[in-house]
């Protein structure tokens, strides 16, 4: 078994040793878990530590707007039938976070690391992944981050050349072109419910066509791979054409797409899908989300969805109605401080569900709502919304820091 | 109106909808069927005929190379030229205020032709993006409460001799010429810098496109109390951060 312990050079060591002393200090003062800190001051003391650290790890790296936190978990446990594994499992996914994390994995075989979309082509130079799994892009944050297109156009510039095995879904177009340049690609029809940021070609910017499942470009050749994996239903399609169930815990059709990732990028490293679904099945909760907590004497299910695609997606995985529904949504730094987004959310599809409308940008949700003609209670706090839902477990869904806010509260 | 029904049109959805653009469109639905209008939306695709006969046209913001293709397009049709002198009404945001004036700077660096239909020239910024709250008081022509909205973009839009400021700007940067002027307007056609669902927060904007395409003063009231709050709650969310 290969550890990493052996090729760190002396300063390497001390940068290593210096980066956790930051990260206790920074716990002790009560500053989270002090991973992001000390994977800085590592950082800053040995600028190649992260490219050192991966040296003797096989390394898979996930990227995504969506669902990469769910499925770098997801992976990790089915590598662990094959060996340790280290992984950013909380989702501390830039360089100082990733390398704060391996840093703590001396004894690790694999490293399974989640990785900022912005990040992706700079941390797969530095460490030289086995295999990159690409699941989707999507509109997210325009306020701070790239156009969606142009970072699949980073993606595809950073990643040519390449030695990895790139892991892609096939029916999401500018995930296809991303990984258009690279020679090792292993398709995956994991779907993608969200269309609205593909309708021009990536390649020419002629006007996409999507007759049922498929797609193409009407003015060029650009078109949809054929998949070697697919997850159909609740079974996962292997190139051999086996189909193998699908058993969660956690909800929804995208985590079923994550699953079926998970396994292509597993079987890579040969661990068959039999034995890597069934170690999925261990994963309850990832980072709090779909997490079930009792509070005030009522269960609630914690879900985040930080943009259209994501909403989306959470839509389709909660109970039906009369199952109370309470939205959070906040715009501070780490959200994007735009709402605008809140109008390419199909908040319609909410229609017979009491809604429950909380966070810092509850009004802007209240006129979201009331154009989409539905009913709804605007309340100050959560203790005031869950008081006031009627009785069944509440469907909790909340952007990025809204969820923050909401896990502080409730105690999980 | 020229039929029994209002017909809005929303041009080139596939390219021009970046970032909540349909609220546009959902408002000014919603606020016509809350006076009983009979609404028909058409979303036009950019391998599709503009229809000529719409009454109202929305035209949202987009990336740099889905603006310029937006334009080609556009142009190639000329089916939104033929609406305006027919009599159409038409709104449009950020890339597409600029596609609607007489040239903008597309996404190679080129000068390219817009539809004409704004007396304004767009150029890009050297520096940072304009990025933030805006508050501002529209043209006092028009009747309208302050406009509140939020911005994105890179671009400056000067105003020819026939088109007026949409707005003045209290707090933001609005065309970026740096005399305090946001967006542009003439008799039937409207731009602004004020990106996606600029209607969200200023429903009177809705009302005055319903009104002229009416061909009528003024609407019956309706319940505005969540606009309102929100109204309230941006404008002083701008004076602080100013």
């Amino acid at each position: 078994m290969a550890g990493n312990t052996g090729p760190l050079s002396p300063r390497a060591k001390l940068a290593v040793t210096a980066g956790k002393a930051a990260a206790a200090v920074s716990r002790a003062a009560g500053r989270g878990s002090g991973s992001v800190i000390g994977g800085k001051v590592a950082l800053k003391l040995d600028p190649d530590l992260l490219a050192r650290l991966a040296t003797h790890l096989d390394v898979v790296l996930v990227s995504a707007t969506n669902g990469k936190t769910t499925t770098t978990r997801l992976i990790a446990e089915a590598l662990r039938a094959s060996g340790p594994v280290v992984s950013n499992a909380l989702g501390a996914n830039m360089p100082a976070g990733i390398t704060s994390a391996l840093a703590g994995g001396s004894d690790a075989r694999y490293g399974v690391i989640e990785v900022d979309e912005k990040y992706l082509a700079m941390v797969a130079r530095d460490v030289s992944p086995k295999a990159i799994a690409l699941l989707n892009l999507s509109r997210d944050q325009l306020d701070r981050a790239a156009e969606t297109r142009m970072l699949a156009e980073k993606w595809r510039e950073g990643l040519t050349g390449t030695k990895a095995v790139i892991i892609a879904n096939a029916d999401d177009p500018l995930i296809v072109w991303a990984a258009s340049s690279c020679s090792n690609v292993v398709w995956v029809a994991a779907g993608q419910e969200w269309k609205d940021d593909a309708w021009s070609c990536p390649a020419c910017g002629g006007v996409m066509q999507r007759p049922g499942d498929d797609w193409f470009c009407g003015e060029c050749g650009f078109r949809r791979p054929t998949p070697s994996w697919a997850l159909s239903g609740d079974y996962v399609l292997d190139p051999h054409g086996s189909a193998w169930p699908i058993h969660l815990q956690l909800p929804g059709r995208a985590n079923k797409a994550n699953a079926t990732t998970s396994a292509a990028v597993a079987a890579t490293f040969g661990v068959p899908p039999q034995v890597a679904l069934e170690r999925m099945y261990q994963v309850q909760a990832v980072a709090g989300r779909y997490d079930v907590v009792n509070f005030m004497g009522r269960e609630l299910r914690l879900l985040l969805a930080k943009n259209p695609a994501g909403w989306l997606e959470t839509f389709s995985l909660i109970d039906g109605p009369p199952a109370p529904v309470l939205l959070s949504v906040n715009a501070r730094g780490a959200d994007g401080t735009d709402t605008s987004w809140l109008w390419d959310v199909d908040y319609p599809r909410l229609a017979g569900h009491p809604i429950f409308v909380i966070g810092d940008r509850r009004l802007d949700l209240a006129v979201r709502l009331e154009v989409a003609g539905l009913d709804f209670r605007v309340c100050d706090t959560v203790d005031e919304a869950v008081q006031a839902a009627p009785p069944g477990r509440i469907e909790v869904i909340a952007n990025y820091t809204a969820f923050q806010d909401l896990r502080r509260r409730v105690g999980n | 109106m020229s039929q029994n029904s209002l017909r809005v049109v929303w041009v080139y959805p596939d390219l021009l909808s970046t970032y909540g653009d349909q609220g546009n469109v959902l408002v000014l639905e919603r606020r016509a069927r809350q006076r009983r209008l009979d609404v028909q939306r058409l979303d036009v695709r950019s391998d599709q005929q503009i229809p000529t006969s719409g009454d109202i046209y929305l035209i949202g913001g987009g990336e740099d190379r889905p603006q310029r293709l937006a334009a080609e397009r556009l142009r190639r049709d000329g089916g939104l030229n033929r609406a305006v002198a027919n009599g159409a009404i038409v709104f449009s945001v950020c890339a597409g205020y600029q596609i609607l004036g007489h040239e903008f700077i597309n996404d190679l660096g080129q000068r390219e032709q817009g539809l004409g239909l704004l007396d304004v020239i767009s150029t890009r910024g050297e520096g940072e993006r304009c990025v933030g709250d805006v508050l501002g008081d529209i043209d006092p022509q028009l009747g309208l409460p302050p406009l509140t909205g939020f911005e994105n973009h890179q671009g400056i839009t000067h105003l020819g001799p026939t088109a007026r400021p949409f707005a003045r700007v209290r707090y933001g940067k609005g065309n970026g010429t740096g005399d305090g002027t946001e967006g542009a307007f003439n008799d039937t056609v409207f731009g602004t810098y004020m990106h996606g669902p600029v209607m969200a927060r200023n429903p009177h904007i809705a009302d005055l496109l319903l009104k002229l395409a009416l061909d009528v003063n003024a609407l019956p009231p309706v319940d505005d109390r969540w606009y309102e709050a929100l109204r309230n709650e941006r404008i002083a969310a701008a004076t602080q951060s100013a």
